[in-house]
């Protein structure tokens, strides 16, 4: 350590006691949970975070026990425990609430509780939208669950390949899968923003790029890959739901469509997904390293490296998972070639966690163990995820039990294993209690047997042959003894789990609080006091190193008496900082929002969209969309760009920040950036579909009648959209030069050419005939162009608020985070629009 | 040299350079033999013209990331610094940036040159 020589140090004497106790009282006061049933209307991420982990554990239970089902019915051949039906129904609500509705909400919750803390910070920078998101999860979560007792549960796998789903499946199960997991994938994409900010924008003083937790790399890390990984699916989603509710053919070859596209969408998805779940499991095993071998992390750098360099191998692996399809020999050979070079960074990191344990002194621990054992699960997980990448090999073992096996070590070694240390790790910073050692080793005991039991023999049932997602199976094919073992092991796992839940759900009262720092970690999340309080951090430290509990004398003692920054809250607000991205330095003190409903009811009115949707019943649907616009709409109004009371604000150590900044030195904007970053994602998959499809016709756009939008019209919407987008910037201008008539001309004219620009995109395939049920080429212009007016027509809701705004006093020229806002929307506008216009229009005429 | 170390002159877009390049190659070298195969030769058509681009693709690439890496390494060179830059200093988050900078060139070499390899075994479009 060897701390910046301009620095500014802590105060040598102690702040009066009596003044200490007067901001704890105040700091207490401003974030105090809600009491009595309104605290359910909390936003802190202590308590959403923990709602969160808790419902996505109930999940994991749930689908645990559908495995059980699986396993029962698979013990012994010809049994007839479930019906064909009813086992499809469970193996595939299985992978879907593992995948869904556990091991990626369980990696966002998980950060929403530590990530602010590894941060020194008091929250992450928007409470209200992590508690938006959470709802979201459980709304669509049990609506999906729920199915299954109904009878009504998707059947097509977790993957749902078409046309399986699209043409065989009359019942309303792929549409709950369809638009549940959508909306479920919002809530994702919001928390993906959320973290992402939050470790960029929000560190501590002096927490520069070099010095940040690698658990917080890790997330950064996972959170831009939910950015780019989730729009194609729900994209891919979007036209099977088109395809299902309104026979647009995007996947029906008679009509033009391919099946084959699913798959391109789905595992664009689907393969860096798997590392958007083990990234994040694997930071916390970064965590728990350093501190029981006392030493700091060996290779840090070689962890980012390894970290980041996931992040973009993974995306280079999607058709691994097709190899079986007839492409090309040479595309299967290039996505082989990337699935063995990930296993390069994948192992550096192993390697570093290895090395770590073995330069410092280990301490034997529950966690820890959980690490080792986890880690050598993965291990053997990732050596068979190298003989499947050799495509020559996956040509036998493609759609068998050893795919089963291999996808089990890898989630369960790399993801269950580490949350479950991460539990038994974190667990004092809940509440002050420690989960017991003794339950904590005889369950790892059972877990690692178990787990063992039921996946190893899986590779030799798939070696030979049998088939994964059958009910049953003849006696006498070599399948019954390895079956009836799995099965044994998945009760012996399952008694494991239940152990863990046990410690984690029994009373502890009367169990001694742990002494503070109970496991003499170095990162700043073992700050708290136990049982730690709401405020998250009782004054913001300046940062001189990795481990700045180990290295920075007097530094627990300096943080109490709040020596360092935003040590009161004298206007009784929620406060945190916002620094800079590379170097930390300070740039404003950001008030945070309190408790409130409002995120809990915009969830709730837009799941009825998506809820109502599928059941085909479009007008209340619609409804529930408008009222959901409208309670977002109040939501902003009275909850963000708030003017503050005066400009700035004394912080502590002689600093001065101001309360309100916008545009790019605003965290708003960044979020609006990033989340239409996620929409322009899926916008692109949209327009490789339509190469897709050009690539596999001969003849595509076809010719006569259906010759497409015809030039005019779109290139009209683009101009007109560009007008908008002129004016828009504009009426930034005026606002900022106080002119309010300019503003008020140039942001109405703006509102009036994008809905003009809107109509004249949708006029193009309308005034020329095309009928998007006849063939697919209709179908996908028609969908590009609804998107482009749908994103105008979103624009025009964004001038009308800020002209709202304006009038109300709310936005002046100084105070313009919306207008600010709204023109980094209008640039996504703008490139989506061009992009609609010279696919649809352009590319007919240079083909 | 204080002045050059300015936060304001480092970007994290840095450290992203290489495999992004490495992602352009993958998607480039994909994209063209799809096309190739499906739009302009038969399934045991020659592959001749998309090994050549593929080639000039790789070289391209491996260019790229060359001079990427070399940056990031000089990066981390600065001053007479050793490992793990773990210092609250701008000179050591320079080096530390430099250093992940090339690495993460290096992974990103190796990821090209495995796609790369790809051509050299491959014919035609079976």
């Amino acid at each position: 350590m060897n701390p910046a020589p301009n620095d500014p140090e802590p105060p040598a004497h102690t702040p009066p006691l009596e003044l200490q106790r007067a901001q704890e009282d105040r700091l207490r006061r401003a974030w105090q949970k809600p009491a009595g049933w309104r605290y359910w209307s909390a936003v802190n991420n202590t308590e959403v975070g923990v709602w969160y982990t808790a419902t996505a554990f109930l999940f994991f239970l749930f689908g645990g026990v559908l495995a059980l089902l699986i396993r029962i019915q698979l013990a012994v051949p010809d049994n007839d425990f479930l019906s064909a039906d009813r086992y499809n129904q469970v193996f595939t609500v299985h992978g879907s609430v593992m995948m869904f509705l556990f091991a990626i909400p369980v990696f966002e919750s998980i950060a929403v509780i530590f990530l602010p803390q590894m941060l020194g910070a008091r929250d992450l920078p928007f409470p209200r939208l992590s508690a938006f998101g959470y709802w979201c999860f459980v709304l669509g979560g049990i609506f999906l669950c729920g199915s299954i007792l109904f009878d009504a549960a998707p059947r097509g796998g977790w993957f749902m390949y078409p046309p399986l789903t699209s043409k065989y499946q009359p019942g309303v199960g792929a549409d709950m899968w369809l638009l549940g997991f959508s909306f479920i994938e919002i809530a994702a994409i919001a928390a993906a923003v959320e973290l992402i900010v939050g470790t960029l924008k929000c560190r501590p003083p002096g927490m520069r790029i070099n010095l940040i937790p690698l658990y917080c790399w890790y997330v950064l890390v996972a959170a831009a890959m939910v950015l780019f990984a989730f729009p194609p699916l729900i994209a891919g989603s979007m036209l099977l739901e088109l395809e299902r509710a309104f026979h647009w053919p995007f996947f029906d070859p008679v009509r033009g469509g391919d099946p084959l596209l699913w798959q391109h969408l789905f595992w664009l998805f689907g393969h860096p997904e798997v590392y958007i779940i083990f990234l994040p499991s694997i930071a916390i095993i970064a965590m728990i390293v350093p501190t029981f071998a006392q030493r700091p992390i060996v290779g840090y750098g070689w962890i980012v490296l390894a970290a980041v360099g996931t992040g973009f191998l993974s995306f280079g692996l999607w058709v691994h998972h097709m190899f079986t399809t007839g492409l090309p020999g040479i595309s299967l050979a290039l996505f082989s070639a990337a699935s063995e070079a990930v296993a390069i960074p994948t192992g550096v990191q192993i390697f570093c966690f290895i090395a770590t344990i073995a330069a410092g002194r280990m301490v034997r621990s529950v966690p820890m163990l959980y690490t080792l054992g986890g880690l050598a699960t993965f291990i053997l997980g990732g050596l068979t995820g190298v003989m499947v990448a050799l495509a020559s090999f996956d040509f036998q073992a493609h759609d068998t039990f050893f795919v089963v096996a291999h996808l089990h070590y890898v989630l369960i070694g790399g993801s269950v294993f580490p949350i479950i240390a991460g539990c038994y790790y974190f667990f004092p910073l809940l509440n002050g209690k420690k989960l017991s050692d003794r339950l904590g080793r005889i369950a790892f005991w059972l877990l690692l047997a178990g787990f063992n039991l039921t996946f190893l023999p899986m590779h030799f049932t798939g070696l030979r042959g049998m088939p994964r997602r059958v009910f049953t199976y003849p006696a006498g094919m070599g399948f019954d003894l390895l079956n009836l073992v799995s099965t044994i092991g998945a009760f012996l796992l399952g008694a494991g789990v239940a152990i863990v839940a046990w410690d984690i759900i029994r009373p502890k009262k009367r169990q001694p609080l742990v002494p503070r720092n109970p496991w003499r970690a170095g990162t700043l999340e073992w700050l708290p006091a136990m049982p730690p309080e709401s405020w998250g951090v009782r004054s913001i430290p300046e940062i001189d190193s990795r481990y700045p509990l180990w290295e920075q004398p007097n530094f627990v003692r300096d943080v109490d008496e709040g020596r360092f920054y935003l040590p009161d809250a004298e206007e009784g607000k929620r406060e945190t900082l916002v620094t800079s991205v590379i170097d930390a330095t300070p740039t404003q003190c950001l008030r945070l929002p309190g408790p409130s409903f409002v995120p809990a009811l915009a969830a709730v009115s837009l799941g009825g969209f998506f809820i109502l949707g599928t059941f085909y019943l479009w007008i209340p649907a619609l409804v529930s969309l408008v009222i959901a616009i409208g309670v977002i709409w109040r939501w902003l109004w009275n909850g963000t760009a708030v003017i503050p009371e005066k400009p700035e604000k004394e912080i502590g150590l002689g600093l001065t920040l101001p309360l309100y900044r916008s545009g790019p030195e605003s965290v708003g904007w960044w979020a609006v950036v990033i989340t239409m970053l996620a929409v322009f994602v899926a916008f692109v998959s949209l327009v490789f579909a339509y190469f897709f499809y050009w690539t596999i016709h001969d003849d595509f756009p076809p010719a006569g009648s259906q010759g497409g939008p015809g030039v005019f019209w779109p290139c009209l919407a683009a101009t007109l959209l560009l007008a908008a987008w002129a004016l828009t910037l504009l009426a930034r201008r005026a606002n900022r030069r106080d002119r309010a008539g300019v503003f008020s001309l140039a942001i109405i004219g703006a509102a009036l050419l994008a809905l003009a620009g809107g109509a004249a995109i949708l006029a193009g395939p309308w005034l020329t005939g095309l009928d998007p049920t006849s063939h697919v080429y209709p179908a996908i212009v028609w969908l590009l162009a609804l998107w482009t007016a749908l994103h105008a027509a979103t624009g025009v809701l964004f001038h009308a608020y800020c002209f709202a705004r304006r009038a109300a006093g709310r936005m002046t020229a100084r105070h313009d985070i919306d207008i600010q806002n709204a023109v980094a929307f209008w640039h996504f506008v703008i490139l989506t629009a061009v992009i609609t216009v010279a696919v649809i229009a352009g590319f007919p005429l240079v083909k | 040299m204080m002045k050059s170390l300015s936060e304001n002159r480092e970007s994290l877009w840095r450290l992203i350079v290489s495999p992004s390049v490495w992602a352009l190659h993958f998607l480039a070298s994909y994209v063209t033999a799809a096309i190739w195969c499906a739009k302009f030769a038969p399934a045991s058509g020659s592959i001749a013209p998309v090994r050549w681009l593929i080639a000039a693709y790789t070289v391209a690439a491996l260019l790229a990331i060359g001079w990427n890496g070399w940056n990031g390494y000089r990066r981390h060179r600065l001053g007479a610094a050793e490992l793990p830059h773990d210092a609250d200093t701008p000179e050591d988050r320079h080096r530390f940036l430099g250093f992940a900078t090339a690495l993460l060139a290096g992974l990103s070499a190796i990821a090209v040159i495995f796609a790369a390899m790809a051509v050299v075994y491959f014919q035609d479009c079976r």
